[in-house]
Order: structure tokens, then C-alpha cells, then sequence
């Protein structure tokens, strides 16, 4: 077990240990995500990055209790959400945390909100609903909403529809919608991928406000490690439903330790490198059914051995202040206690 | 909203006087003499020619069209051939009967198709599903004559729940008026029941992964909240396009039921009329019928701006 955290466990906004999601894919379940465990303290931004299909959105998914019946389930773990054990409440009695002490936006801002209801009302209905606030209350509580989240005009928009609203703007009424009971989580899940740049910034800017504002614990989706260096204090790194680094920001971006982590980076655009020397990584995520038993990057991974068959724990290292998920670093970094000086 | 309602009605203008217009010439092109077709061979010259004055048949042909435009916006089709009343006063009388029934048989589509729909859709590949599938295969698969018979064998003659022959025009007794028509709209609305379900169901199905559907749980609202006001609220936009386009099929289905059931209706008023040749009925049965198509679709149009936000903004 690990705990990355700076997070005191009766700090924490969401605490989540060993959580397994297992999918039914032809009739067989298998581990989608294995083991993640982490803490999220109010005002903290959490990245989970890695390649798209690695489990980022299940992991979400997971811990809102919004697996497809049927097809998903959390086979093992537990999820806390300020101070509530959700993972083994009724979903009559999950449904009365979700929405009000945690909340979730989305990829999609286009297709993300409900056509035929009022922006306005769609704001307002986890008032009604989690706060007991009359209709009146809630619509004017949701103007206030749409006026910090910043949509021009909120009192003339209130009654207006989701296509009457551009895709930057649609993802502010989202985020309005998503703080609308005050939560103490907000899980966003790529949430700026499908704006234009611009926005992207905008949309960013305004979540960071508002986590500083009202001391939100965001743990916050992206494949996108720019946004991880100018938005998150630490991050974990995902790859084939195994967590494989965690790390403080810092840390990560002046040394990152797994092969992947290396990989990601190596591919990452950046300024001050010709776009020439961008490495891709080789080979590509492998499906659930062919993911391997032991480390599930030793296909794609120069670092290779034969112990890579065994599946590596995620290894303290470097005096605890990060950890690490290969056999092969963790005898490297072992006593290694006095770090090589970072740049 | 108002100017949406005032656009459509000004669309549904042009629409009624081309199709004022087709049957003007339909009428027109039918092959033979139509004083001929309703005196028969043994009709004298003078006869004949008196007829075609009668109909106003010898008047040059836009002059005729002047004419019946302008009967036929004033609603006066002239006299029946056959029983010489004026062709309005025998259409009115029975127009209420053609409409309880088709009003009828939407009823019990949308009271039975629809929660059948969204109840085989939670249900997907269940025994909701099944029952629906069954149902709505049922309802598609029997012409709506064979239904009928059927039904009126096993309810009216074997069961004796209701009248084999419904007494006629019976406005005032309003028991017997419900029981005469329980049988037909039942028949009629077996139809209507296939489709909605069918519908509401592939609607439901769609609704429900979407992502809209996924915020409404991830914002904690109960099951049931997320089930009709986030997904079904999207449903009725397919579920008014269904009803608008077999409202129309209804209508004329309903010729059929009537004569099963032996029911007054504009459905055997046309059937009157085909028989004796009654060609200025039939004009004014035409024009009665497109006239309720053109409502049905304007009526269409107006319930897609109360259910679609996004179309009153086009
Ligand atoms: N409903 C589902 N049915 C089958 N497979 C799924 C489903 N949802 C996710 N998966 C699989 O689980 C893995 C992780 O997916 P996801 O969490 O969406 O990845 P990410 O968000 O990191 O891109 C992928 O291999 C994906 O194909
Ligand atoms: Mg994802």
C-alpha cells in the first residue's frame, strides 16, 4: 500500500486505497485498473496522466460509482469522499455524495449538458436536489454560479439552451453545475482537450481560481503534460491500469524515474528543444486482454529483464518523497538515499 | 415561440392550396364524362348537359378553378349528387365519429407504447424487452381488418362486452358512444402501440448513454429523475415525429376499421360515395382530408418547438 500524500488521512478530501476496477470484456473480468491509491487534500491539484486507454477515465469512473452496470465493477479497494465510505454504500445512498460533497466534468462540453433543459436549470438542480432549495433559490443561486464561473450576461442566459452556448462556454456551465453543492472534489477529465488553445488557458485559469478560492481538491485528467507543469502540485503516471510513478511536480519534470515517465516526457513538444528531437514511444498501449501479468510496460520498455515478469510493487524511493513501479530502478535507487544533485 | 407558430402557419397556407389544387385537377383527369359516369349509357343529351351545368362542369377550365378555390376556402363543396344535401352538412355530421376514434387509438398508443418503450429499454434483452418486441411485432404484423374481425369475435360475439353493431349515431347517450367505440380505437391503436413502443424504446436505449445522461448521474440525481426528465425529455423529439407521420396513416386506416365495425365515419362516407359515384362528395371528401393532414403536420410542427429548444431558434 502506498500514500503519496502530504494528505492526513482526516484532511483528506478523497482518499482512495487499492482500488480495483475489473471490466467484463467476452464474458471474462479483467483488471482494467490494479491498486491505485492515493489522497487528495483540499486545495491540491492531483494529475493522473498517461497514454489515452490506460484507465484514467475508469479510475474516475470508479471512484464516482459510475461504472456501466454489468460491465464494470470495483472489485477491491476503498474510496473515501470527504470523511464518507462510498465504496460500500448503496447506490440509492452514493447517489446523495455524488454531486455534493464531489463533482465531475467531462471531455466533452458539446455533448455534455442536457439539449432540452435550460443551462440555468441544469445548474440548479443539485441545489434542489442534494440542498433542499426551493426552485426560486436555486435559480438564483445558479445565476451567482454562471456569474463566477464568468459567462458574460448570466441573468439573460439562465433560461438559455446548451446550443445557444459556444464549446468554452458550455464547459464553464459544466463547471458551474459541478460546484454548484460546494464539493469538496472535482474530478476533471480531460477537460480542456476538445477547446481550442485559448480557451484552454481560459477554462484552466478559472478552474485554478476557483480551487484556491473555495480550497477544492482537484484531481485532474490530461494526457497533456504541459498543463500537468503549470496547473498540478503532484502527479501520478498511468500506464495499462497500473499506477508507475507518483511524484511532486518538481520532482517529476527535473527527473522523472520510470521508463514511461521518460518515454512521455521524451514525446512532450517543448520550447526549448527542436521539435526533431521528439521521441515517440515505440509500440502502442496493449489491449486489456493482451496487457501482460508482470510490469505491464515490459513490452514497450528498454530497460527489460527477466524479473520484469514479476509484477514490481510501487517501490518508495529517493527518502520516500516519490515512488516508483520497476524491479529494475528500485535496485538501482536502493540506499540511494542521498540524491544525485537535481537540475 | 410566437414567431415560430406565425412562421408555420404561413408555410402550412402555401401547402393547402397545392393540395386544393392536385385535387382540382385530379378530378379533372379521371378518364370519362363524369355526367355520363353517373347518369349511365341510357341518360338523354339534355340530361347530361343539365348535369354538367349542375356541377358546373361547362364552364371553361379556369373559370372552374375559380370557382372551386373559392368554394373550397369558404368550405362550401357544393350538394351531393346522390342525396342533394350540401356535401359539408353530411361530411360534419360524421367528421366528429372519424376523429374520436383516430384521437382514440393515439391514446392508447402513447398510454400503452410509450412506458412499454422505456420499460423495454431499462430492461434491455430481458423479459420487458421480449414482451415489447412480441407486442410491437403483434401490432405490425396484423392488417388492421384481420385484427378487427378477430377482436370482434373473441369481445363482441363470444364475450358479448360489446355491441357487434355500434348503434349508429348515438350522440347523446355517451355510455353506449364509449363502448361502440372501445372495440375500433382498440383495434386502431394496436398499431399506434407497435410503433410508439418501438420508438421510445430504440429512443430510450440511445438517450440513455449519452453523455448528458452521464452529468445528470454525476450530479446525484436519482435514478428515476435521470430516466424521464434527462432522458426521456430528449425522446419525445423522435416520439412527435412518429405520431405526426402515422396520424396521417390513422386517418386513413380509420376507413377500414369503420367498415369493419360498421361505424359512421368519413371512412364509410367514402365508401358511399365511390359506390354511387357521388363526385362532388368524394371532391369534398379529398379536400377534407388533406386539410386534416395539413393540420396534423402544422400541429407536428407546433409540438416540435414545445419539445426541441433548438428548433424555434431555425
Ligand atoms: N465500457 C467499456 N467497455 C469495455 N472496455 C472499456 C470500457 N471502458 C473502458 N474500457 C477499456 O478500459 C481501458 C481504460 O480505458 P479508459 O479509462 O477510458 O482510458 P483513458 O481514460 O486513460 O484513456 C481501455 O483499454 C478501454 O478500452
Ligand atoms: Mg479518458
Amino acid at each position: 500500500m502506498s500514500a503519496v500524500s502530504k494528505a492526513s488521512d482526516a484532511a483528506a478530501a478523497l482518499r482512495v486505497e487499492g482500488l480495483t476496477t475489473s471490466l467484463k470484456i467476452d464474458g471474462v473480468w479483467r483488471d482494467a485498473v490494479r491498486d491505485v491509491s492515493f489522497a487528495l487534500a483540499p486545495g491540491e491539484t492531483l494529475a493522473l496522466v498517461g497514454e489515452s486507454g490506460c484507465g484514467k477515465s475508469l479510475t474516475a469512473m470508479t471512484v464516482m460509482g459510475l461504472l456501466p452496470k454489468g460491465v464494470g465493477r470495483l472489485s477491491a479497494g476503498r474510496i473515501v469522499i470527504d470523511g464518507v465510505e462510498t465504496s460500500t454504500l448503496a447506490e440509492r445512498d452514493f447517489g446523495k455524495v455524488r454531486g455534493d460533497s464531489i463533482g465531475m466534468i467531462f471531455q466533452e462540453p458539446m455533448t455534455s449538458l442536457n439539449p432540452v433543459l435550460p443551462v440555468g436549470f441544469q445548474i440548479a438542480e443539485p441545489l434542489m436536489q442534494h440542498r433542499g432549495l426551493s426552485r426560486r433559490q436555486a435559480m438564483e443561486r445558479a445565476r451567482e454560479l454562471m456569474e463566477l464561473v464568468r459567462i458574460p450576461a448570466a441573468a439573460e442566459r439562465l433560461k438559455s439552451y446548451p446550443h445557444q452556448f459556444s464549446g468554452g462556454m458550455r464547459q464553464r456551465v459544466m463547471i458551474a453545475l459541478a460546484i454548484a453543492c460546494s464539493p469538496k472534489v472535482l474530478i476533471a477529465d480531460e477537460p480542456t482537450t476538445a477547446l481550442d488553445v485559448t480557451v484552454q488557458a481560459q477554462v484552466l485559469d478559472l478552474l485554478g481560481v476557483l480551487q484556491r478560492e473555495r480550497g477544492l481538491g482537484v484531481l485532474l485528467i490530461t494526457h497533456n503534460l504541459g498543463v500537468v507543469a503549470t496547473n498540478a502540485q503532484r502527479v501520478m503516471v498511468m500506464y495499462g491500469g497500473d499506477v508507475v510513478e507518483s511524484a511532486d511536480v518538481g520532482d517529476f519534470f527535473a527527473k522523472p524515474l520510470h521508463p514511461y515517465s521518460r518515454a512521455l516526457l521524451a514525446a512532450m513538444p517543448r520550447v526549448d528543444r527542436p521539435t526533431s528531437d521528439l521521441a515517440p514511444i515505440p509500440g502502442q498501449v496493449p489491449t486489456l486482454a493482451e496487457l501482460p501479468d508482470g510490469c505491464r510496460f515490459q513490452s514497450r520498455c528498454p530497460l527489460r529483464e527477466e524479473a520484469c515478469a514479476v509484477r514490481p510493487p510501487l517501490t518508495p524511493v529517493e527518502g520516500g518523497r516519490r515512488h516508483v513501479r520497476c524491479v529494475v530502478l528500485a535496485r538501482e535507487l536502493a540506499g540511494d538515499l542521498p540524491r544525485e544533485g537535481t537540475a | 415561440m410566437i414567431v415560430y407558430i406565425a412562421k408555420r402557419l404561413l408555410f402550412a397556407a402555401p401547402t393547402l392550396l397545392a393540395v386544393l389544387t392536385l385535387v382540382f385537377v385530379l378530378v379533372r383527369i379521371v378518364p370519362g364524362d363524369p355526367a355520363l359516369v353517373v347518369l349511365g349509357d341510357q341518360a338523354t343529351p339534355q340530361a347530361l348537359a343539365e348535369l354538367r351545368a349542375r356541377m358546373g362542369l361547362d364552364l371553361p377550365i379556369w373559370k372552374q378553378y375559380v370557382v372551386f378555390m373559392g368554394q373550397a376556402l369558404t368550405g362550401d363543396f357544393g350538394r351531393s349528387l346522390v342525396s342533394n344535401r350540401p356535401v359539408m352538412t353530411d361530411v360534419l355530421a360524421v367528421l366528429p365519429y372519424t376523429l374520436e376514434l383516430t384521437i382514440a387509438s393515439l391514446a392508447i398508443g402513447a398510454i400503452f407504447g410509450i412506458p412499454l418503450g422505456v420499460w423495454a429499454a431499462r430492461g434491455r434483452d430481458r423479459t420487458p424487452d421480449w414482451i415489447a418486441r412480441i407486442v410491437s411485432l403483434v401490432g405490425l404484423s396484423f392488417p388492421a381488418f384481420v385484427s378487427g374481425v378477430l377482436m370482434l369475435i373473441v369481445f363482441a360475439v363470444e364475450l358479448k362486452w360489446f355491441p357487434v353493431i355500434s348503434k349508429g349515431v348515438a350522440l347523446d347517450d355517451p355510455v353506449e358512444r364509449l363502448r361502440s367505440l372501445a372495440l375500433p380505437a382498440l383495434n386502431l391503436g394496436l398499431i399506434m402501440v407497435a410503433y410508439l413502443t418501438r420508438v421510445t424504446r430504440s429512443g430510450m436505449l440511445k438517450a440513455l448513454s449519452e453523455d448528458y445522461v452521464r452529468t445528470a448521474r454525476a450530479k446525484g440525481m436519482p435514478t428515476q429523475t435521470v430516466i424521464w426528465r434527462h432522458g426521456f425529455r430528449n425522446v419525445l423529439i423522435p416520439i412527435v415525429t412518429v405520431i405526426g407521420l402515422y396520424l396521417s396513416v390513422l386517418i386513413g386506416n380509420s376507413v377500414l376499421t369503420e367498415i369493419v365495425f360498421n361505424r359512421p365515419g368519413l371512412g364509410k362516407l367514402i365508401v358511399g360515395a365511390l359506390e354511387k359515384r357521388d363526385y362532388t362528395m368524394l371532391q369534398g371528401l379529398m379536400v377534407v382530408y388533406a386539410f386534416l393532414i395539413v393540420v396534423v403536420n402544422l400541429l407536428t410542427d407546433l409540438a416540435y418547438g414545445l419539445v426541441d429548444p433548438r428548433v424555434k431558434s431555425t
